[in-house]
């Protein structure tokens, strides 16, 4: 898969440590539950975890996940480091948040402190903003 | 990020004195295990902070995950127009593993609501708007799982224990 597959329209990566969180409503979880509203946006979002595609198959399973989660596990944390979000002390991906624009340039980007779920409410007003640009002429 | 919007108003779910120094938001899910755990808690420091604390609570149902929570948030509704809100809160509470709509209806009947207008009102999706406007309301204001809470419109990070949440709060009207 390839992040120009999705050049259709904005993109959002969500980085997320793994898999399983123990927390209720999980970042994951919120997202699948308001995807209508990143489609209103035209938006794709996928997730990405350095766990791998058994594991999130699982997960995405028992959280009923209606969006691709990617496994960015070989070359291990490869696309993490690329968008500069690995933690290589504990070999995992920050939470962060990144929108991207339809012609795949990095428009919002949001780390979130360790341990702190970032909610949808930056990605949102990211993608009105896209929205309003594209509406001008 | 993390401001309540919109703030508080004569449309939220409010206990509690108008002028209450101290204003929790809470955006929950009857279904949810963490709200479960949490109920007790916000309950203890309602009860300890009295007449200077103002509770809302904001539906923030996660229907993919909870395939009741819908139905519960709109029991807590059709409960409301008949003047029970905080019956029907504390009552979805305290019986988190049974919220089928028989459960629902017997739980009405309970809280000596007009049980054919309650389930008439389930039926028809009478609620279900309003719980989504509420459920936008939290994305809005960065709700980010459940419960969340806001405490004076700012988001609460913090943990859910009593004597944390007591403190917070605390610290907030002071």
């Amino acid at each position: 898969m390839k992040l120009s597959e999705f050049r259709g329209g904005p993109v959002i990566l969500a980085f997320y440590p793994a898999d399983w969180s123990p927390v209720c409503g999980d970042q994951m979880s919120l997202y699948n539950e308001i995807l209508s509203e990143f489609r209103q946006h035209g938006a794709q979002l996928l997730g990405l975890s350095v766990d791998g595609v058994w594991c999130h198959r699982a997960f995405a399973e028992a959280r009923k996940l209606h969006f691709p989660l990617l496994a960015d596990f070989e070359p291990k944390g490869e696309v993490a480091r690329a968008f500069g979000v690995y933690r290589s002390d504990d070999g995992t991906s920050e939470r962060a948040l990144f929108v991207l624009d339809r012609d795949g340039v990095v428009r919002w980007s949001y780390v979130s402190p360790l341990g702190v779920n970032p909610g949808a409410d930056g990605i949102l007003e990211a993608l009105e903003k896209l929205s309003a640009e594209k509406g001008k002429p | 990020m993390s401001g309540l919007t919109p703030p508080v108003s004569a449309a939220d779910h409010r206990s509690g004195p108008d002028d209450a120094p101290i204003t929790l938001v809470e955006y929950g899910d009857f279904e949810c295990p963490a709200c479960g755990a949490a109920y007790p808690n916000v309950e203890d420091v309602r009860r300890k902070l009295g007449a200077r604390l103002g509770f809302v609570f904001r539906h923030f149902p996660l229907t993919q995950m909870h395939p009741h929570a819908m139905h519960a948030a709109e029991a807590a509704e059709a409960a409301s127009a008949q003047g029970k809100f905080w019956q029907m809160y504390g009552m979805l509470f305290e019986h988190q593993d049974a919220l089928e709509d028989a459960d629902l209806v017997r739980y009405a009947r309970t809280l000596h609501l007009d049980d054919k207008r309650f389930a008439s009102e389930l039926a028809s999706d009478a609620y279900v708007k309003a719980i989504r406007q509420s459920v936008g309301s939290g994305i809005r204001s960065g709700v980010n799982g459940t419960p969340t809470f806001f405490i004076n419109g700012v988001r609460y990070d913090g943990s859910w224990e009593a004597a944390d949440l007591l403190a917070a709060l605390e610290d907030a009207a002071a």
